[in-house]
């Protein structure tokens, strides 16, 4: 931290230090270790911290520990840490995303899997060592803004610093001779100088009005340093509001098929995720029921056929049980806002209806069964469970297609997203599902290993397709299964995130903050006058900066260019005198 | 929705590759131009330094007169001279960097007319896939290299710069190459204008930032060299200004483009949570944007660190621009994620 008091401990200053300002005055000298001056490089003795650790004692070992944990080089190098420690989560999958792709990717690296995980590198972001690191630098960041702040406070209601001696070491710095006939003498000259810097948005002291030399010490700036500290506080504010998102949020799933409605209660979705405060009386018992689904695929196109255009779901909705009723449009990119929640449209795909009788005769399952979509022309896996099938409980796997075509070699292959030719490919099992058992089952995966196929051997006859309104008898009298019609569905994710509008109101003050840090200049300026012993006005001004700082020589011209058209510019009436005012630029 | 135009469309392709064989030769003048730049300025040198230790034989020790004192010191090895560092303009004639120029700025046209046309055939915005991406994206450098070369004499930066822009333009025909289309439902919203926009522009300045960091290395190497009375190698770092201007240029080219990729970071945040219902969720994308962050945070800090600042903090630079081409092409490619938006089948 280039501002904290150094303390004995303190080995060395993290600042730039400005050597070649150093001999500025005692102004530059207290300054130059706060940064003040063009940052110049490679010139230092690289001070490394490898001071000997003298016996500190307790609470001395806990200040180096601190000082430490606050310096700049600390914040770099943890900063640093944060950037290679976030690229793993990137390689490998990670649980709160893709849980099912971790669970595949351990059963495929039996090996190494355990041992990633025991690394925590399927959780890297919530993982006790990416915490670590970002809890440091948060640390680091309050140790290093709490003192720079009461830093800055101070500096704010300071007179700028005194005027140093030689204006002409510092590395802007300007001179005029004003002819005596001008009639400004060294006490107007810095009271209109004081006048036109304040204006310029300096903050002025005239000092020595008595003197042989008056002068006038200005600074301006404090936003860039404000801004600084805004940006980091900030940065501190996004953390906590992520983490009131994670505490008090909650998130979850739910598909609608077309006619079919939700209500906001723990049972009525099919994922659900709490954050660790979540209380159940948090959700408002909205519901939406889903009227209907559009889809429009682009025909026009040769190289993006069947390509999706729009997505549009209409939905009836409904704020309480009791309220009005009132239909809204969802779309992607578009989330409708409702009960404390965002519900997003996430996903779509197909339910075919089917209509399963069982060996007794007895319809055991009649309605739309949601299909899971694998590629853009919407190519299908199905999964069937048949729990109150009697005497034998029936299960089918296989895929559904919107458009099948069959090739050559007799394997279809769905060739559009819309419903041209929808057909239904299905294997056949029967037994015991496992359902009873009362642990959750996946409703997308049939776990065959209970089951017996319909087809062994030679006979194929647990194997069949269906196109629409077709049916298809099982064999050994186990029952049929009927292909009804065809409606689509929306996956929907509801999310309801507290911290969320704190997470926005932190990132756009830390934007703000950066700017005025980084586009901000800190300067301070003096000018001097004096009496030339033939009577003229000597002015003379010199500039600093705050680090590194490209349009210095830009003010320092403005100034000349302000001070000319103050002092010079009646200057036209005395025509013999024109032109006896030489400005010296001393680079 | 309007049609595609398709006619129109394979008009923007052509015009892409007029404007990347424009580009080429442009490139071969800036490197022609490094080359035989500095031959001149050696040959100068090498008959001033002559000059000027005849001259120290007849003055015996003194030193050299005004006339060479400049180039005297560089023939005797003292201290290194660079270009202007200012980078202004000087009244020396560098034909070959001229047409370089001059080609640049035609084929910036060209390729400023194959991305417009691209737009009106889609009737969208040019940045909905990569071949959009790189070839946006490509425009911009070479526009905001041409700006730059208004105010300061970079033309240094050519051949690395416009040196890229072929790349990129090769990437798109050949790496990534995809037919006009209509944008897919998520990529409908204003955000994608905003939030790719506004990447697409600080990606270009990382680009410019990581051929001066690049060049700022060079440099300090062959500064130490001299300073240590090693004969120079790479005599068109003449051309280029010392390390720590370069150093400083690039600093302040990095601020602007962090800010914009912190607003990039933003802006994809609020519309990951119109699109997909949280603004955060470690999407690989995600992951890789954040860590281009905080690696160009971490420069800012060294620039602000003791011994951390010049050589180092180049390397920053450079392993930021690393992870922003990584980010666009490895991760774009390889990985899967939420934002399979590369048009590439
Ligand atoms: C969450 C981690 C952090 C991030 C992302 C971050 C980011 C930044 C950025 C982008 C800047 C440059 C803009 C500016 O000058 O305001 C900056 C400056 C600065 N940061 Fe941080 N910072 C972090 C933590 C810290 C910590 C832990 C410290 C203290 C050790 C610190 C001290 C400073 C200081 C002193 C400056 C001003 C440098 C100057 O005067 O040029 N920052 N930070």
């Amino acid at each position: 931290m280039s501002e904290t008091p150094k303390t004995p401990e303190t080995p060395a200053s993290d600042a730039p230090q400005t050597p070649g300002v150093e001999q500025a005055g005692p102004a530059g000298k207290a300054d130059a270790a706060r940064g003040w001056g063009p940052a110049k490089k490679d010139k230092m003795p690289s001070a490394k911290n490898d001071v000997a650790l003298p016996a500190l004692g307790f609470v001395g070992t806990l200040r180096w520990i601190w000082t430490q944990l606050t310096s700049m080089r600390t914040a770099l190098f943890l900063l640093l840490l944060l950037a290679v420690a976030a690229v793993p989560g990137s390689l490998f999958p990670q649980r709160p995303a893709n849980p099912a792709v971790v669970t595949q990717y351990l059963t495929d690296n039996p090996e190494t899997g355990p041992w990633l995980d025991r690394f925590q590198l399927f959780d890297v972001y919530s993982s006790v060592w990416f915490s670590a690191i970002y809890l440091l630098l948060f640390i680091s960041l309050i140790g290093c803004v709490v003192p720079r702040a009461i830093q800055h406070w101070k500096a704010m209601r300071s007179q700028p610093p005194r005027t140093p001696r030689r204006l002409s070491r510092l590395p802007e710095y300007g001179s005029m001779a004003l002819p005596s006939s001008l009639e400004v003498t060294r006490e107007s000259a810095v009271d209109d100088a004081a006048r036109l810097l304040k204006r310029r948005g300096y903050r002025v002291e005239v000092r020595g009005k008595d003197g042989a030399m008056p002068s006038v010490g200005a600074e301006r700036g404090f936003l860039k340093e404000i801004g600084n500290l805004v940006f980091h506080v900030s940065l501190i504010g996004v953390l906590v509001s992520v983490a009131v998102g994670g505490l008090f949020g909650y998130r979850g799933q739910k598909i609608i098929v077309e006619g079919e409605s939700f209500v906001n209660t723990l049972v009525g979705y099919d994922n659900f995720s709490p954050g660790s405060n979540f209380h159940e009386d948090q959700l408002e018992p909205y519901s939406l029921q889903l009227d209907s689904f559009d889809v429009v695929f682009d025909r026009e196109s040769d190289t993006h056929y069947g390509q999706p255009l729009d997505f549009t779901a209409v939905l009836t909705t409904k704020e309480s049980p009791e309220a009005e009723p009132e239909q809204q449009t969802l779309k992607v990119n578009e989330p409708l806002s409702i009960g404390g929640t965002s519900v997003y449209l996430v996903g779509n795909g197909y339910a075919p209806v089917v209509t399963i009788r069982d060996g007794d005769g007895n319809i055991a399952l009649q309605g739309p069964v949601v299909s899971v979509p694998n590629d853009g022309a919407y190519t299908s896996t199905m999964v069937i469970k048949v729990p109150d099938a009697q005497p034998e409980q029936l299960g089918f796997v296989g895929f559904f297609l919107p458009t099948a075509v069959e090739g050559s070699d007799g394997v279809a292959v769905g060739s559009d997203p819309d419903p041209f030719n929808p057909r239904l490919y299905l294997n056949g099992y029967y037994g015991d599902l496992g359902l009873d058992e009362g642990d959750p089952k996946n409703v997308y995966v049939l776990d065959t290993s209970t089951l017996t196929s319909m087809s062994d051997g030679e006979d194929e006859a647990g194997e069949f397709s269906l196109g629409a309104y077709e049916s298809y008898e099982l064999p050994n009298g186990l029952g049929s299964v009927k292909f009804d019609g065809l409606k689509r569905y929306v996956a929907l994710d509801i999310d309801h995130d507290p911290g969320q509008a704190g997470a926005l109101v932190f990132s756009t003050l830390a934007i703000i903050g950066l700017s005025a840090s980084l586009f901000i200049g800190r300067r301070r300026v003096w000018v001097r006058a004096g009496t030339h012993e033939d009577g003229r006005t000597m002015v003379e001004w010199g500039l600093l900066a705050r680090g590194e700082d490209p349009r210095l020589e830009g003010e320092s011209a403005a100034l000349r260019k302000l001070f000319e058209k103050e002092w010079l510019a009646n200057q036209d009436q005395q025509a013999d005198n024109n032109k006896s005012a030489v400005g010296v630029k001393n680079s | 929705m309007p049609s595609i135009d398709e006619t129109l469309g394979q008009y923007s392709e052509l015009f892409i590759l007029l404007a990347a064989m424009a580009y080429t030769v442009a490139f071969i003048a800036f490197c022609w131009d490094l080359a035989t730049s500095s031959k001149t300025i050696r040959s100068v040198e090498s008959r001033l330094a002559r000059e000027q230790s005849e001259q120290k034989v007849l003055a015996g020790a003194g030193a050299g007169t005004s006339a060479t004192g400049s180039a005297g010191k560089a023939g005797a090895g003292a201290s290194v001279e660079t270009a202007d560092e200012a980078m202004v303009y000087t009244k020396e004639r560098r034909v070959a960097a001229r047409i370089g120029v001059a080609i640049t700025i035609v084929a910036a046209l060209v390729h400023a007319a194959g991305v417009i046309s691209r737009a009106i055939a889609a009737h969208r915005v040019p940045w909905g896939n990569m071949y959009e991406f790189c070839t946006t994206g490509g425009l911009v450098v070479a526009v905001v290299f041409l700006v730059v070369l208004t105010r300061k004499d970079v033309r240094f930066l050519g051949s690395f710069v416009i040196g890229l822009v072929v790349i990129m333009l090769c990437a798109a025909a050949i790496g990534f190459p995809t037919p006009v289309a209509h944008l897919v439902p998520a990529l409908q919203s204003y955000w994608l204008i905003i939030h790719v926009s506004i990447a697409v522009i600080a990606s270009a300045l990382f680009t410019l930032t990581f051929a001066m960091s690049v060049l700022q290395l060079l440099q300090a190497n062959r500064e130490a060299r001299a300073r240590a009375g090693q004969p120079e190698r790479m005599g068109f770092l003449r051309l280029v200004p010392s390390a720590l201007s370069l150093e400083n240029f690039a600093y302040r080219v990095n601020a602007i483009a962090f800010v914009l990729w912190t607003f990039t970071l933003m802006a994809g945040a609020i519309w990951a949570e119109k699109a997909w219902g949280r603004y955060w969720g470690w999407d690989t994308k995600e992951v890789w944007t954040f860590v281009i962050w905080v690696v160009y945070a971490g420069y800012l800090h060294a620039r602000a660190t003791r011994g951390w600042t010049g050589t180092r903090a180049a390397w920053l630079s450079i392993v930021g621009y690393l992870c922003v081409v990584f980010n666009f092409t490895i991760v774009n490619v390889f990985f899967s994620g939420l934002h399979s938006y590369s048009g590439i089948q």
